[in-house]
């Protein structure tokens, strides 16, 4: 279990933000914390870390105690792994020697060769991080925390520089260490589909507050929308025709048309992340 | 031709270098990170070197270090290291007028570096003096192959300094530039010819290597 409690004021952009927040994260929980940007998620995630100093309010992990008004244990100390969004590989390093290097004293290379497998990436071991592409280096990144073999596992939006195919690969990359190294993660994302997608629970930060904390289809609110069947995807186009207005929705790769009213259409926009359900019809499943 | 003068400006030079960037690296770091209200102020006393006349800064060595007054009397009988007049006298007051040239490109290397990097490391669970040299120094090579010529040639052209608190003894303190001085004075143009123009050769080679070196650095960098 991790308890977090913690207190901070920010200099941020738009002025300063008192950050407020506490909840429990239960053992081998994949947690989102959703918001948008500037809200703290990223300093959460630092403070649990070790990275920033929170003003007040405790940190215990198992039964650690990370942070409380006499403790702060350094980020060296803390059985934590910390993927960031990008920029942090070492680019001097070959791609087994950025999984090496995380390597603690006496442990053995097979926990390097067993990442480099299962993230397959065994094939890039003699490159360099510059010669990667985007999703490659995030891989090689979430293999290198994985080398320590850390019980809590934070991601502070290890996608959101990556297109959107090679995001969901990624995405069942996550959810595959998650669930084979007994992890607890913590991930940070403002991405409504990944969140569904990954989430055991959600919680949304706004204002340095939690607004809301919920599984990740009640989250959404669409407890009403109870349809047969239901994908998330992105509104690429909206089409008025005469009478009616049609939605082109990406789901994964498949483009579908939806019909919707003028009404909807306002509340609309290219670029939403929306739900595509059925109610009233029954889906046909048939081989491919 | 007498070749000693040139051979002490390049041990002169080789020594100062050495040291100096030892020195270097962790005043640079603690400048790169600190967000101490004092970084102005040791960023100031770094940089003195760069405006102030090299002979202001070799007449105050020379009172500091003088036998005359508490602190080189102190050195002289109790620690028993001369610093007037001797060529680890040379050594301390060059480190003191190429520091800035030693610390500043490393110091910008460094606070050009993602903090990402730094801070994957340190939740990796390893020490700052391990990040520090396996991860951050081997980002920076261009900062730090620009920061050992600098003050490597900085200190083979150095005059004010060396003749302030070295002077003109043959062999210990009598470096290449003091040399050409030397020769000048006593109207040997052609033995001063000498000593220009292999100080001219060394400087430009020195000079052509790194603009090269630098070049397939960051040609490797990009390609990679």
């Amino acid at each position: 279990m991790l308890e977090v409690s913690v207190k901070k004021l920010l200099n941020s952009a738009h002025g300063q933000l008192e950050l407020n927040l506490g909840f429990n994260v239960p053992e081998g929980e994949f947690l989102v914390v959703s918001g948008e940007s500037g809200v703290g998620k990223t300093s959460l995630l630092r403070m649990i870390a070790g990275l920033m100093k929170p003003d007040a309010g405790s940190i215990r992990f198992k039964d650690f105690t990370w942070f409380n008004n006499k403790t702060h244990i350094t980020p060296q100390q803390r059985d934590c792994g910390l993927v960031f969004q990008q920029y942090a590989l070492f680019p001097n390093m070959s791609v087994e020697d950025n999984l090496k290097y995380a390597l603690t004293k006496g442990q053995l290379m097979t926990d390097v060769e067993e990442l480099l497998e299962i993230m397959e990436i065994s094939g890039l071991r003699t490159q360099k991080p510059a010669q990667l592409s985007g999703g490659q280096q995030q891989r090689v990144a979430l293999a290198r925390t994985l080398v320590q073999k850390p019980k809590l596992l934070l991601l502070d939006e290890p996608l959101s520089a990556l297109d959107r195919p090679m995001r969901i690969r990624l995405q069942e990359y996550l959810r595959k260490v998650h669930e084979k190294y007994q992890l607890t993660t913590i991930m940070v994302t403002h991405d409504p589909s990944e969140a569904l997608r990954l989430a055991d629970r959600i919680i949304a930060i706004e204002g340095g507050q939690i607004v809301r904390e919920a599984k990740p289809t009640e989250f959404f609110g669409n407890k009403s929308l109870s349809g047969k069947f239901q994908f998330t995807g992105t509104v690429i186009a909206l089409q008025a025709e005469e009478l009616l207005v049609i939605a082109s929705v990406l789901v994964g790769n498949q483009l579908i048309k939806v019909v919707i009213s003028d009404e909807e259409k306002q509340s609309l926009r290219i670029g939403d992340e929306v739900i595509v359900a059925s109610k009233a019809f029954n889906p046909i499943i048939k081989k491919i | 031709m007498n070749w000693q003068p040139i051979i002490l400006s390049l041990e002169l030079a080789l020594v100062t270098t050495m040291l100096l960037f030892l020195l270097a690296i962790p005043i640079a770091n603690w400048l790169a990170e600190t967000k101490s209200s004092i970084k102005p102020i040791v960023e100031a006393v770094i940089s003195l070197p760069l405006v102030l006349p090299p002979t202001v800064l070799g007449f105050y060595l020379l009172v500091a270090f003088s036998p005359n007054n508490a602190f080189g009397n102190w050195l002289q009988n109790t620690v028993g290291i001369q610093l007037i007049f001797s060529f680890p006298g040379l050594v301390l007051a060059s480190m003191i007028y190429s520091l800035p040239f030693m610390v500043q490109p490393i110091q910008s290397g460094l606070t050009g570096l993602s903090l990402n990097m730094k801070e994957s490391s340190y939740v990796l669970g390893k020490s700052r003096f391990k990040t520090l040299v396996q991860v951050l120094l081997p980002n920076i090579k261009p900062s730090i192959l620009t920061a050992l010529v600098l003050s490597f040639a900085h200190t083979m052209g150095e005059f004010g300094v060396v003749l302030m608190i070295g002077g003109n003894i043959p062999g210990v303190t009598k470096v290449a530039s003091i040399a050409i001085y030397d020769e000048v004075e006593s109207l040997n143009y052609a033995a001063a010819h000498q000593y220009a123009l292999i100080l001219l050769l060394i400087s430009f080679g020195i000079l052509v290597t790194v603009y090269s070196l630098n070049k397939k650095i960051n040609l490797t960098s990009q390609h990679a």
